[in-house]
């Protein structure tokens, strides 16, 4: 699969992440964004923007209680909660904001 | 919960035979594994030229070594007897989901090229070439098992279907043709030592964070240990313990046990997983590539005892594999197995399941659990496929049975088994074992817990049953994902762990 962002064509996996992460931009996350139904806000960006610092540091997107409470630290405790994040990635802050920030998927048992 | 772009189950509170549909599920597929993936397992990247050819002599060359396969597909006299006894058949209503038709699927393959008859007569015997229409079938219904051996404890012949299954998805990985979702991980156990890719500082990072939480939430200084020489214990566990809701309570109810009975304990950044993939997949050596890295961390690190965290299938290649894999057991030869050997304190049970150590601690008085903390909960245990029908568990025969309901009976005050016929050896499989547990299965996934999600219901209504108990990762993952479907609260699903958790007397014994 593939999307296309201002006439440059990204490879995307089966479900539609990005395969190769360095690929990703801004544009490229509102195109993702778009794919979700999610009309990204300041709060989304924040979400993305944590998850792809962490990405950097530890090759992996951060479990969700580690997001919630890193989240709750930096934002302000209204934020460090699983419902103001499925609120703005109902489909699961894991899977849904990891497509959006050029994250692979994750999997395992969970 | 997204809404189902299929037909979801009606719960009656009891289960119920359907009339079959044929076809119901024959176009279902699970994203198939592109070549990086396969070559990193030392497979072909893509089906390969000639593969009819070299798919029959792998089936030939397994024949060979696993007797019991050909036992298996030599004994099947078609009674019946197995037909109704599958989830995915209860589920689904497609006939070739009746174990007796996924596995002909293979043995009419065996029967053509493998018995006098099929060569001479294939029609006569049901005997069929291996064709691409034959193939396609393969990789979709044995997609559709989760080889959980239910329909083997009725099967008069005692025929493992589950072996069925993982040959045939072995002779397809031989010839190029893996399943995504399972290889990938797999891969990915090899490389990083868990199913999730979680590398050393990841891992060191997060349980930082749970020792934060726990102390916040307790006062009480609870360590989460990593790669510490020396410690008694080494801790394996599923890594979704590390990482997702609500395993990570499980977790915390392990680590406040080693804490308050005073036993030290290390996880392995080497070891960190406890599944083993291996087993899905039916190759003995992936298998045994994953299970040498925890024999490698205990000599490593010098413990005495290994424990097992929730996880059904890891306990099944622990307990009933792990002796001839790696040498942890009596049957160990090789140099590095007896020293393991020696190393081990044989005064416990090696491997121990973390079930058997904590309900011994609670029986020894060396931990004390308040039952009263969990008053806000009415309990009821699902039996995990490959635990009930693949493992033991204590000294006692059915100990896989006991143990845990001992231990969740010493948390809490209100507990009700489901239905007999539904749970013990009689248990249905979450729905999402052996490698199904991927988002490309869904609809496999959410039909296949019915039988489970019908028994459960039953004692909702008639129990007041709040919370589904579980020691494995997979069940865990699965039942937050599809109970939603039956109209079931996600949040109902925990760990047996998470209730010892909550029992825990941390503080000074009174």
């Amino acid at each position: 699969m593939a999307l296309e962002v201002n006439g440059k064509t990204y490879e995307t996996d089966e479900e539609g992440f990005l395969l190769n992460l360095n690929e990703w931009n801004e544009d490229v996350a509102k195109a993702l964004a778009q794919g979700e139904n999610i009309d990204m806000t300041e709060n989304h960006w924040e979400v993305i923007n944590f998850l792809r610092d962490y990405y950097n540091e530890y090759q992996i997107a951060p479990a969700v209680r580690v997001l919630t409470k890193a989240i709750g630290k930096k934002l302000g405790p209204e934020k460090g909660n699983s419902k103001y994040l499925y609120d703005l990635f109902p489909f699961g802050p894991g899977k849904q904001a990891c497509k959006i920030a050029g994250l692979p998927k994750p999997t395992g048992c969970i | 919960m997204a809404a189902a772009d299929f037909e979801v189950p009606k719960l009656k509170g009891y289960i119920e035979i359907p009339s079959i549909r044929p076809g119901a599920m024959q176009g279902i597929k699970s994203f198939p594994a592109n070549e990086k993936i396969q070559e990193g397992l030392g497979y072909p990247g893509k089906l390969v030229d000639g593969w009819e050819q070299k798919a029959v002599s792998k089936m030939g060359e397994m024949l060979r070594k696993y007797r019991s396969l050909q036992v298996f597909l030599d004994a099947c006299v078609h009674c019946g007897a197995c037909t109704d006894k599958c989830h995915y058949y209860l589920g689904t209503s497609d006939p070739k989901n009746m174990p007796v038709a996924r596995q002909d699927l293979l043995r009419q393959v065996y029967r053509r090229y493998f018995t006098l008859p099929g060569k001479l007569f294939p029609k006569l015997v049901g005997a069929r070439d291996l064709s691409k229409e034959v193939l396609d079938d393969w990789y979709s219904y044995y997609h559709q098992c989760s080889e959980c051996r239910r329909c083997s404890v009725y099967c008069p012949y005692g025929i493992d279907t589950a072996e069925i299954t993982m040959a045939a998805r072995e002779i397809m990985d031989s010839v190029g043709l893996g399943q995504k979702y399972t290889n990938e991980i797999l891969g990915k156990a090899q490389r990083i030592g868990n199913n999730l890719g979680m590398p050393g500082p990841a891992l060191e990072d997060t349980l930082a964070g749970f020792e934060e939480d726990v102390e916040a939430d307790t006062g009480v200084a609870v360590k989460f240990p990593i790669d510490v020489k020396g410690a008694e214990v080494l801790l394996v566990t599923p890594s979704a313990d590390f990482f997702a809701e609500p395993h990570v309570e499980s977790l915390i109810g392990y680590a406040k046990v080693f804490h308050a009975a005073g036993i030290s304990w290390t996880l392995s950044s080497h070891a960190s997983e406890a599944g083993n993939f291996g087993l899905f997949q039916g190759s003995y050596e992936n298998m045994r590539k994953v299970a040498m890295r925890i024999r490698d961390a205990a000599l490593e690190l010098g413990a005495k005892r290994i424990v097992v965290g929730e996880c059904g299938h890891a306990w099944r290649v622990a307990y009933s594999f792990w002796n001839t894999l790696t040498g942890v057991g009596a049957g160990a030869d090789d140099k590095y197995a007896q020293m393991l050997q020696k190393q081990l304190d044989h005064s416990y049970p090696q491997p121990s399941h973390i079930c058997e150590v904590s309900l011994d601690l609670v029986k020894r008085g060396a931990i004390v659990l308040d039952k009263e903390a969990n008053d806000h909960r009415v309990v009821t245990f699902h039996d995990s496929c490959n635990v009930s029908r693949g493992s033991r568990m204590g000294n006692i025969p059915g100990g896989q049975f006991i143990i845990p309901r001992e231990l969740i009976r010493s948390a809490v005050n209100r507990y009700h088994d489901m239905a007999p016929g539904t749970t013990h050896e009689a248990t249905f499989c979450c729905g999402g074992g052996g490698g199904l547990l991927t988002d490309d299965l869904i609809e496999v996934r959410v039909k296949g817990a019915s039988p489970r999600a019908n028994a459960l219901k039953d004692v909702v209504d008639n129990h007041g049953v709040n919370f589904l108990a579980l020691i494995c990762a997979i069940c865990k993952s699965q039942f937050t994902k599809v109970l939603p479907y039956y109209g079931f609260d996600m949040s109902m699903v925990g760990g047996v762990h998470q209730l010892v958790s909550t029992a825990i007397r941390l503080g000074a014994k009174e």
